[in-house]
């Protein structure tokens, strides 16, 4: 780390030194649940296994948002995750939030 | 450090939480109204909340040298019933006058339905009449983006409510450009599942710059971390940023947008640089 600013002032050696394990942690943390999903049976489809599940899909589809070359990956992976519709509702869906839109969401333009 | 929680429920944390606050350097809270874990089954429920609000929750954060004003409004996630929430509504001017409410909050849109839409915007001519500021939330997950710019749409409508006097919290990194492009402040929420966390909340600041921002940790009844603020201000000194800029953002980013109420007042905290 170099001299203190109203910016920071981390280097890449030291952002990653103080990350690095945390975030391997973390990537280990969705392998497992991925694999969990696979052993898991049934399925909200009818299918065998959970893949059709919209919010398994959506979070693939953002796996591959990861590594696709192009920066702003929280922002591009947070549209992917998003209502992207632009009207208000009539009624209320009932219920909360899951972290993905039921209708399958578009890719969004990097 | 001293710090401010701008965006907290204190009605929801206990006193070893106020303590610990305390010890870490909080010298004040502000505390919207919002949805209490459970539907209320009256608006006369409401009643008994805004006294919590603003009587009960000050004398207690006090006891820890803490400052505590409040914001009032019918949360968005009780509004979808529109008799209900007028109802409540009513019984806003009354509450407006009190000296620590600062102002309409937290309004803003739950899942995007236009009878939430319909009485965000009663509470913004609201604002306007009596010319208060305005803490708005934005929807969780999914319905962020769209709910934020439904509510940067409605706030077009509304030009007498300056964009300077208006906050609109939970930004994350899809939302935080449209909000500070527009003018108003934006607000970064420390969620342990959802919102933002430190470390993310430390990159918007190296991307956007701090000015118009400000931190909260929007502790409540679920899962949440009162001291989430502090470890933002540990993370920002781990990445080197200078204990002015920590500051900045921390105590008087807030405190300049909470003193425009002309209400918001700190006792013994001194005025750097003022
Ligand atoms: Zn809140």
């Amino acid at each position: 780390m170099g001299e203190e600013t109203s910016k920071g002032s981390s280097s890449r050696d030291a952002t990653v030194d103080r990350y690095f394990i945390e975030h391997r942690a973390k990537l280990l943390d969705v392998a497992a649940f991925l694999d969990r999903c696979d052993r898991a049976t049934g399925g909200t489809a009818g299918e065998p296994g959970a893949d059709a599940d919209f919010r398994l899909e959506a979070l693939r589809r953002a796996v591959g948002l990861l590594d696709d070359g192009n920066p702003e990956r929280t922002r591009r992976i947070l549209e992917l995750m998003s209502d992207l519709s632009d009207t208000p509702l009539d009624a209320s869906p009932g219920g909360a939030a899951c972290g993905v839109p039921r209708v399958a969401p578009r890719t969004p333009d990097a | 450090m001293a710090y401010i929680d701008p965006h907290i429920h204190m009605v929801s944390r206990t006193t070893d939480d106020y303590r610990a606050m305390q010890l870490a350097g909080c010298v004040a809270v502000t505390e919207p109204a919002f949805w209490a874990g459970f539907d209320r089954s009256s608006p006369e429920g409401f009643r008994d909340y805004f006294v919590q609000l603003t009587e009960v929750e000050p004398a207690r954060a006090a006891r820890f040298g803490i400052a505590h004003h409040a914001w009032v409004c019918i949360n968005p996630k009780e509004a979808e019933d529109l008799g209900f929430a007028r109802a409540v509504m009513a019984l806003l001017p009354e509450l407006l006058a009190k000296p620590n409410v600062l102002g309409v909050g937290e309004i803003g849109l739950n899942r995007n339905t236009k009878n939430e839409l319909a009485i965000f915007e009663e509470h913004l001519a609201l604002a306007e009449q009596h010319d208060t500021l305005v803490l708005i939330h934005t929807p969780h997950l999914e319905d962020k983006l769209k709910g934020t710019r439904l509510i940067l749409d409605a706030l077009r409508r509304h030009p007498r409510l300056t964009p300077d006097r208006v906050l609109i919290d939970h930004v994350e990194e899809h939302t935080v450009a449209a909000v500070l492009d527009a003018g108003y402040w934006a607000g970064m929420t420390l969620y342990p599942d959802s919102k933002l966390n430190p470390p993310r909340a430390v990159d918007i600041v190296e991307c956007y710059g701090s000015e118009r921002l400000w931190v909260n940790s929007a502790g409540d009844w679920g899962h949440s971390d009162p001291l989430s603020v502090p470890k933002c201000a540990a993370e920002m000194r781990a990445r080197g940023h200078s204990a002015d800029a920590v500051a900045q953002l921390l105590l008087e980013n807030p405190r300049v947008f909470l003193e425009q109420s002309g209400r918001f007042a700190v006792p013994g905290l001194s005025t750097p640089g003022r």
